[in-house]
């Protein structure tokens, strides 16, 4: 079956992306250190994240920025449809031993339906607070 | 010791090749929450257009920070890990990172800046294939917390 790219026709500026709800346990960032050679232990051992003055365990900013660029591509309809992507890391994730959740929702800001460039502003927050900043994405729609 | 000034501008050797394969593709998309067939069924991205199955949006890092490494690991640019805080990142895609390429990094220190006693060095590492097309751009600014 082929995949289906979202057609640039039928985004509008100010259209709403999500809210959807990620969770994240500390199986989650086990996966995700051996995956992306991270293996800082502030991300898998709450004993070592307690000893450097960390309240928890806390995800790698890499792993919630691959989280929110899952959203953002799931949208789009195709991960390579991603063509620009960035974020500031502001507060951390805590991860307790029961898991935790992070929330996703975007806005559409801009729509070229020329070239089919997308902007979209990215809202990050876990706990209610906003963990990222400045987070946006350029997706190519077909 | 504090962080090096000196460095800012520095362009490294390029790292490399990366050889990207499939399962890393599939263990990272799967790390990430993903089920997109674009990571995991090659039928379905040749039916898009692609080579064979492509990375999530994030995989550069994983080789960005390998080409960080050498400037990171170097005792002379004065940067302690331990102080180290991811601030930013932001990745340009010219193509996606597609299993088996086999990437070149060159690492570039673009900017070094102190403020409030911590450093901001901002990285930059431009991603290529064996045949020299741009792949990817990944610009990275790490925070180095001063000493109290």
């Amino acid at each position: 079956m082929a995949q289906q790219v979202r057609p640039v026709a039928g985004v509008a500026v100010g259209d709403v992306i999500g809210p959807v709800t990620v969770p994240v346990g500390r199986e989650t960032l086990v996966r995700y250190a051996a995956a992306s050679l991270d293996g800082n232990p502030i991300h898998q051992d709450e004993g070592f994240a307690r000893s450097v003055g960390l309240p928890d365990v806390i995800a790698h900013g890499m792993w919630t920025m691959g989280a929110v660029g899952t959203v953002v591509a799931d949208w789009a309809g195709d991960a390579g449809r991603v063509v620009e992507f960035g974020t500031r890391f502001t507060k951390p994730v805590i991860v307790p031993a029961g898991g935790n959740e992070v929330v996703v929702e975007g806005v559409v800001s801009s729509v070229d339906t020329g070239s089919g460039r997308v902007g979209i502003d990215l809202t990050v927050t876990s706990g209610g607070e906003k963990v990222l900043g400045r987070c946006a994405a350029v997706v190519r729609l077909a | 010791m504090p962080v090096n000034t000196d460095y800012q501008g520095r362009e490294y050797p390029p790292s490399g090749p990366f050889a990207v394969d499939a399962a890393t593709i599939m263990e990272f998309a799967a790390a990430v929450g993903s089920t997109d067939p674009m990571h995991h069924d090659a039928e379905a991205a040749r039916a898009a257009g692609y080579a064979d199955i492509i990375a999530p949006p994030t995989l550069a890092v994983r080789y960005a920070q390998q080409c960080d490494a050498q400037y990171i690991g170097d005792p002379d640019a004065g940067i302690d890990f331990s102080r180290v805080v991811h601030g930013e990142q932001t990745f340009v895609h010219h193509r996606p990172i597609t299993a088996g390429d086999e990437l070149i990094g060159t690492l570039h220190v673009d900017t070094i800046r102190m403020a409030g006693g911590h450093a901001m060095v901002t990285t930059r590492t431009e991603l290529s294939d064996l045949t020299g097309e741009a792949v990817c751009t990944s610009v990275s600014t790490i925070v180095v917390r001063g000493g109290e």
